[in-house]
């Protein structure tokens, strides 16, 4: 068990997300980096969908009840286990009485927290992932609070042997994953469905506008301030199914971005849709800071994902072995 | 005679094929041609159900006269995959509404139906018509989309058409029966909406520990009854 001491607000559990309920209405919800989670849920030797803490409100605090292993991945942050300073990417053991306390992240924006075992919160429709707006999942379907315990599973057998190791993360790991200089996090993207309904001078303007994430930002989407995007001539299109990263277009001509709490629906003309490659690097983007687009086809979007996928599986082989040693 | 003028028998005979797009690696959106009616819809539901038992298809999420196929992996073939699809379009009968009939008792009116007022003068109708027209109506499920269990619902009258709001209320009820644009249904959460609310129904029209979460599946059928009238 491990009980929460300070957690601001929107601090929930997650794990992969919640597959196969869109006809139904109910978004997939999940982690908004779940690199992170499954490299956190890795170092532990759990499976890659075990549920863990998206902490995205700082300063957090929680008291280990029993003896627990656990992770700490995602945002570069400052943490404490019983007053001793803790690294990012980093999995230790806590003894009972422990106190675990992270701070605002220098970069990124958001920690997660996965426990040897994950988190043993019940099942709704497939996930223990909180659908904050419909209100189930996770821990009543809310956010942390003060007070709240939350029961831990229970460990692999063989995962059990040997903790205090740490990995690279996957921005320092994967060539070209990491911030340039101006800090602008480039972000590649297909384009979709309502591209060439823009003229060539919106297009170039989706392309060369380096676009602030709005303090107007959450789970649910990131909507962007820079430049407007406008059509022509208006158009109304008919109710149909999203899946996070679709870029879109409302009347007022800022585009929203959706996440992993959108709605399974929308109806705002489509101009591109942010890649599974770098979905988790956008999870990562804090509100007011800079992102810019990058025009990429199906076959390079496809390819993408063989680093990240081989990121995780050699982080998973290493900490597998590193624990028998 | 050009082959663009209406009366050239060719047109007619060729039937437009669904436009096809992508949103990213793992979706496909299928977008019928032409209106939107039961008929395009009932052919969206038909490629829906053969969609979603295709290897690789995670699920065959259903839209107003659209479907969206979310895959497990990136299709390695993406224009096999379309042209197949085009090819079933042409050749698969449409479902028909054949669903089951959900009955729904509504309060119309009074303090949680707050925008019949404005409904009725939108419409010259006096509110008691409105009220009428509405529960006289035979409506069929769309999609099921927004939020979890809200039903996109076909047949309004035209009659009673009201345009969405600019702002929308915060916290309508769960339960809130509404008429946005051609369209009505019963909102599934309390929450910001954007739709005219007239009145007021007690059902559940979402519970995730039920064995079917959702009281409406595409192809239901709906129909209001007059359960009170608060003027």
């Amino acid at each position: 068990m491990i009980e929460i001491l300070a957690s601001p607000a929107f601090n929930t559990i997650q794990d992969l997300g919640r597959h196969g309920a869109r006809g139904i209405g109910v978004s997939t919800s999940g982690a908004m980096d779940p690199v992170a989670l499954a490299a956190g849920n890795a170092l532990l030797g759990n499976e890659d969908g075990a549920a863990g803490l998206e902490i995205q409100t700082f300063p957090f605090r929680l008291r280990f009840q029993e003896d627990t292993t656990f992770a700490l991945t995602g945002a570069d942050h400052v943490s404490t286990l019983a007053g001793l300073s803790m690294r990012p990417w980093w999995c230790k053991r806590a003894r009972a009485g422990d106190i675990l306390a992270i701070g605002t992240p220098r970069r990124g924006a958001r920690v997660y927290a996965t426990f040897g075992g994950g988190l043993d919160v019940p099942r709704v429709l497939g996930s223990r992932s909180t659908h904050l707006r419909a209100g189930f999942g996770g821990l009543e379907g809310r956010s942390l609070q003060t007070g709240d315990v939350i029961p831990v599973g229970k460990p692999p057998q063989e995962a059990a042997r040997r903790f205090d190791f740490g990995a690279a993360p996957p921005d320092v790991a994967i060539p070209g994953a990491g911030p340039r200089d101006d800090g602008v996090l480039r972000i590649r993207v297909m384009r979709a469905g309502e591209y060439d309904l823009f003229s060539e001078a919106m297009q170039a303007r989706f392309w060369s506008t380096a676009w602030k994430v709005s303090a107007r930002s959450d789970r649910g989407g990131y909507r962007l301030t820079g430049d407007k995007l406008t059509l022509d001539a208006p158009i109304e299109m008919r109710s149909h199914g999203v899946v996070a990263g679709v870029v879109q277009v409302p009347p007022a001509g800022e585009p929203i971005i959706q996440m992993s709490d959108a709605n399974t629906a929308g109806g705002y003309p489509k101009m591109a849709a942010v890649i599974q490659a770098d979905l988790w690097r956008l999870g990562q983007a804090a509100p007011g800071s800079f992102i810019a687009f990058r025009d990429v086809s199906y076959q390079d979007a496809v390819a993408a994902m063989a680093p990240v996928n081989d990121y995780l599986a050699s982080l998973r082989a290493v900490a597998d072995l590193y624990r028998q040693l | 005679m050009s082959i663009n003028q209406p009366s050239a028998p060719l047109v007619g005979a060729i039937e437009k094929s669904p436009k096809i797009s992508l949103i990213g690696t793992l979706a496909m959106l299928v977008e019928a041609p032409g209106d939107f009616d039961l008929i395009q819809q009932g052919r969206i539901w038909a490629l829906a159900d053969a969609a979603s038992s295709w290897p690789n298809v995670q699920e065959a999420v259903i839209g107003v006269t659209n479907v969206m196929l979310v895959f497990e992996q990136p299709p390695a073939d993406i224009g096999m995959l379309a042209a197949s699809i085009v090819e079933l379009w042409h050749r698969l009968p449409g479902r028909k509404a054949d669903g089951k009939v959900i009955e729904i008792p509504v309060i119309y009116g009074g303090e949680l139906g707050f925008d019949l007022p404005a409904v009725a003068e939108h419409t010259g109708l006096p509110p008691r018509e409105v009220i009428r027209i509405h529960s006289e109506g035979d409506y069929t499920v769309c999609a099921v989309a927004s939020s979890p269990g809200f039903g996109y619902l076909h047949g309004l009258d035209p009659r009673i058409h009201m345009p969405r709001k600019s702002v929308p209320s915060l916290n309508m009820r769960a339960g809130s029966v509404t008429i946005g644009g051609m369209q009505t249904g019963v909102a599934a959460l309390s929450s910001p909406n954007g739709w005219n609310a007239i009145g007021w129904a007690s059902v559940a029209m979402f519970d995730p520990q039920r064995e079917q979460p959702s009281l409406m599946l595409p192809g239901d059928r709906v129909r209001f009854r007059i359960d009170r009238i608060e003027l």
